[in-house]
């Protein structure tokens, strides 16, 4: 383990890749591992991306990788892709858009399964960011998918998240569905060339109008296939991170960012010890017989882990 | 928690031919394994940096162009060069019987031929992946 | 007897049959309890005239040579020539694959057809380090002028039409085989061929692609617009459903989506300004025929009749050569097996004759070992005789369309044709061929056929024979054809010579106006001739397009 955290911290590649293996797998010596690394981190600029699926979100983060190395940044990608629900497995595609920075030293490029357990997405990959933090990279960037509330706490803890979208999949619809106006900081509306671009920008506008105080996200147009708006992008990204620096809601997105990573904790912790507990089964089985209430299953499960439940 | 088996299914070389590549990712993923599938055209230097930063625990490659005597081996120097000569390799394609001894010998560990099933495949990872830090 | 009469005679013994089947059945259970094609078309247990009663045979079968086509697009068929037997080869120097052409014009082949190496059909050259262990591999190694003079040496272009199965760097070829010819005193009018330049499938069936989508297309329009002028007998394009098969699509899913591919380069034509009827006739198609007999050959039938109709109805297509489907054919490369490597000469008969009873209008068998390699002498000799046996000893060829009228296959025909429209429908609906590319919709409909044949393969549901049933322990297959590894040596010292014997400023000037023309939109085809005169490599022109119009990266 040593060594692990040594070959990471002195940037080398396969140390990293091995450490990031600890963390998925919870193999023993985790917890360590994340004590010595923890030290070193807050160094990174964590850049969320996200949004539904086909919006091209892989395309846009290869260019924005590229971008960020012509300004000489080392970056981190995480990309993450479901599981499947019946075999558990994956097939993690994202990175066959990223290929063209394979060689490239200074881009490190992890592909993540979302895998089954509740709330260990979200813990997994603080985790994992923590690591190429302290690795030494200047950005590092989530792509998901964006749905369900593990995917969504990621998104919680980025400095800036940007919202992937595009025209013709349901617009208003989708921006309401994905729920995406609360965790977007940026708008970039991908494959801005085709029909129906300006409507969703409009439609973007619109809805922002309705937002309250704070900081308005802006919008941007991109054709990340044929790398336009991409410049431009970026430097929304960072301005947006100035900003919020400056605006003093920094403040406000670090407890945010320290909750959330707690909360994603607390949510596992309290999952894998209430998983353990040798009443479970029998206590599935009893809601299952409707004997007892799911809510009651859970009190008796609290009970047994010591968490009475107190009167605030 | 999950143990998983990372597997990458790669295409070296310049061969378009991705059919078996991608029916032996779903297989793997029904399986229960985590697949990166690297896309065609990949350099055996893509592919090596890939499986180090992907800590796979497999390689499996794919070449139907007949370039797999050149393409195969380098992609296991590789991976000792980079301290990482205990990732399990195979491959499949049309691979004529006299070339299998050599590539076994350059650390192949198995080569797959038109005809073979996805369940050996399944198998012979199985059996002989390295599981551990 | 009336017609109303007809009919319930019909319903009444139907169903006194039905009772013998319920009989048969309770003591002998069918061997499965559901028979399909791979396409999903129930393979019923017996056709009949309710079948057809959709059928009107003026509208939708027709005569042979008149629209809508079903029956062929000659009107004698085979009864005058027989299809064109056109064997793919090519591999290791320009020298090996001009003698392989030789021996099989011998033989009696009537075409030839020309397989590139990989560097090749991407657009690098020998010398280039992604070409590294892939040159003369899977198909002759063509760097420049000097190669292609070298691969039709001695065979005059004034004689033979000839295939070159080169897509995205068509262009380049065809402007070598436009400067061999003219070496040859051969002006370029006289040329007959066909460029198979159908990049849309490279980028969900068969990989080798260069530049992005836009880009292509316009090389594409670009040579049809210059042959229209020059080369008025070539085909210009050969839309293949081939390699869509080959990646694992159904048989109707192989029809939707190389006539799609087909509409998108038609509305890509007329948008830039050619007239439908002028440059129609040239285009020319290439399937594949796999095992299904019955289906194979309705899938023909359907594909004629829906192109014909698609023609017409959505491009207004006048001239009846602007609607009729010409195609190639190629028995399935993905059928054959590695085990018991004869057993494939049976297989390639059956595709064979399915392809002929479908009215193709040349063909390509498959040699018994090519799962195993690049196949021998002997058999692509066996191979190419198969052809020969069906075409004079068989009789199929001696009366037009003898399928015509089967219940069955004309009930196959129409269901194909259906569903293969409903493919095309909603390819129309996420944007045309392009946006459903890069929504991967192609690519997704054909991995899951490719991932569901496999796993009834592996459950025995689909029978293999020699491959998952009648197994026998076998010997290690000899007499292999391999590829040297010194012929990749040996092509980059030649390519070395050309470079060192050229004139360099004539070189760079080509390929300095190519990029000007590249970059103005003008018709690229005049700079590209022009630059291969001059020796300029393939791996150089592409190199400027690279430049120019960027990569494609696989989504």
């Amino acid at each position: 383990m040593e060594d692990l955290v040594d070959g990471l911290l002195s940037g080398k590649v396969r140390s990293l890749a091995k450490a990031i293996t600890v963390i998925e797998n919870d193999r023993p010596g985790k917890r360590e591992l994340l004590k010595r690394v923890y030290p070193k981190t807050g160094n990174a600029y964590l850049l969320g991306i996200t949004g539904p699926p086909g919006a091209g979100k892989s395309t846009l983060t290869d260019k924005v990788i590229a971008n960020l190395r012509k300004q000489g940044k080392t970056v981190g990608v995480i990309a993450v892709d479901p599981s499947s629900p019946f075999s558990g497995g994956a097939i993690l595609g994202d990175r066959i858009r990223m290929q063209q920075h394979a060689l490239d030293e200074g881009v490190f490029i992890r592909s993540m399964a979302t895998r089954s357990h509740l709330g260990g997405l979200a813990k997994n990959t603080v985790d994992v960011i923590h690591l190429l933090d302290a690795a030494g990279k200047d950005v590092i960037i989530v792509e998901t998918v964006g749905v369900g509330q593990d995917e969504v706490d990621i998104v919680r803890i980025a400095q800036t998240t940007v919202v992937v979208m595009v025209p013709g999949l349901g617009d208003s619809v989708q921006i309401a569905k994905a729920g995406v106006m609360e965790i977007a900081d940026v708008f970039a509306i991908n494959k801005a060339d085709r029909d129906g671009a300006d409507k969703l920008f409009s439609e973007i506008r619109a809805m922002l109008d309705m937002v309250k105080g704070e900081i308005k996200p802006e919008v941007f147009r991109t054709v990340a296939v044929d790398d336009v708006g991409i410049e431009e992008l970026v430097q929304g990204i960072f301005a947006h991170g100035a900003r919020v620096e400056e605006s003093g809601f920094i403040e406000d997105k670090r407890a945010r960012k320290a909750e959330s990573e707690l909360r994603a904790y607390l949510v596992d912790n309290i999952m894998e010890r209430s998983l353990g507990l040798h009443i479970y089964d029998d206590v599935v089985k009893r809601v299952a017989a409707k004997e007892i209430t799911p809510m009651d299953g859970v009190e008796e499960l609290f009970c047994k882990l010591g968490m009475e439940k107190g009167e605030n | 928690m999950d143990k998983k088996i990372k597997v990458l299914i790669a295409k070296p070389g310049l061969d378009g031919h991705d059919r078996g590549a991608k029916v032996v990712s779903r297989a793997l993923r029904d399986a229960g394994m985590e697949v990166i599938y690297t896309g065609i055209r990949q350099t055996p230097e893509q592919i090596v940096a890939t499986a180090v930063q992907e800590d796979v625990d497999s390689i499996g490659m794919s070449c139907l162009s007949g370039a797999h005597n050149k393409l195969f081996p380098k992609v296991v120097n590789l991976l000792k060069e980079k301290g990482a000569g205990d990732v399990l390799v195979f491959g499949g394609g049309i691979i004529p019987d006299e070339d299998i001894p050599g590539l076994k010998e350059s650390g192949i560990t198995e080569i797959f031929l038109p005809g073979a099933s996805t369940e050996d495949t399944i198998e012979f990872i199985r059996n002989n992946v390295k599981q551990g830090v | 007897m009336s017609c109303t009469d007809k009919k319930a005679r019909l319903a009444e013994r139907q169903e006194q049959w039905q009772g013998m089947v319920d009989k048969a059945l309770s003591r002998f259970p069918e061997r499965k309890e559901n028979f399909s094609t791979t396409s999903g078309i129930e393979m019923k247990r017996l056709f009949g005239p309710a079948d057809v009663d959709a059928v009107d045979y003026n509208e939708d079968v027709g005569f042979p040579g008149e629209f809508p086509f079903t029956r062929g697009v000659q009107p004698t068929m085979y009864r005058a020539r027989f299809w064109t037997m056109r064997q793919y080869a090519g591999f290791g120097s320009a020298k090996q694959t001009n003698e392989r052409y030789r021996y099989l014009l011998g033989q009696g082949q009537t075409g030839l057809s020309v397989a590139f190496d990989l560097p090749t059909q991407i657009g690098y050259d020998s010398d280039m380090e992604l070409a590294d262990g892939e040159v003369g591999k899977v198909g002759v190694a063509i760097d420049s002028l000097a190669d292609m003079e070298i691969l039709f040496d001695q065979i005059a272009l004034d004689k033979v039409s000839t295939s070159m199965t080169i897509n995205a760097p068509a262009a380049v070829l065809l402007a070598m085989y436009i400067a061999v010819a003219e070496k040859q005193g051969v002006s370029s009018d006289k040329l007959r061929g066909t460029i198979q330049n159908d990049v849309l499938k490279e980028y969900f069936a068969r990989g080798t692609y260069i530049f992005p989508p836009q880009p292509s297309m316009k090389i594409i329009t670009d040579i049809f617009s210059y042959c229209k002028d020059n080369l008025p007998n070539w085909n210009t394009i050969s839309i293949s459903g081939y390699h869509i098969r080959e990646a694992g699509s159904s048989a109707v899913q192989e029809v939707a989506f190389t006539l799609a591919d087909g509409l998108a380069y038609v509305d890509a034509a007329v948008k830039t300004g050619l007239d439908v009827d002028d440059f129609a006739k040239r285009l020319s198609f290439f399937f594949n025929v796999h095992n299904n007999f019955l289906e194979e050959v309705a899938k023909f039938r359907a594909a004629r009749r829906l192109w014909a109709r698609l023609m017409k109805e959505r491009f207004g297509a006048k001239k009846a050569s602007s609607m009729m489907m010409r195609f190639h054919t190629q028995t399935a490369g993905c059928s054959l097996t590695a085990q018991q490597p004869d057993n494939n000469v049976v297989r390639v008969t059956m595709q064979a004759l399915a392809a002929v009873l479908g009215g193709t209008n040349s063909l390509h068998t498959n040699s018994r070992d090519e799962a195993l390699c690049l196949p021998t002498e002997d058999s692509v000799r066996i191979a190419l005789r198969t052809q020969q046996i069906i075409a004079h000893e068989s009789g199929v060829a001696d009366t037009i369309d003898p399928l015509a009228g089967s219940y069955m296959v004309e009930s196959m025909t129409s269901e194909i044709e259906e569903k293969a429209l409903e493919y095309i429908n909603k390819i129309d609906d996420l944007g045309g061929v392009v946006k459903a590319i890069e929504a991967g919709f192609m690519q997704q409909e054909i991995g899951d056929s490719a991932y569901a044949y496999q796993k009834s393969v592996e459950t025995a549901d689909q029978v293999i024979v020699g491959v998952n049933k009648f197994t026998i322990e076998e010997a290690p297959p000899e007499n292999l054809l391999r590829i040297k590894q010194e012929m990749e040596i040996e092509q980059r010292k030649s390519l070395a010579a050309v470079k060192a014997g050229r004139d360099a400023n004539a070189v760079d000037d080509s390929l300095k106006a190519l990029r000007e023309v590249a970059e103005s939109g003008d018709n690229l085809l005049p700079a590209i001739v022009s630059a291969v005169k001059t020796y300029a490599t393939l791996g150089e022109v592409c190199g400027i397009l690279r430049e120019v119009f960027g990569e494609y990266i696989e989504s």
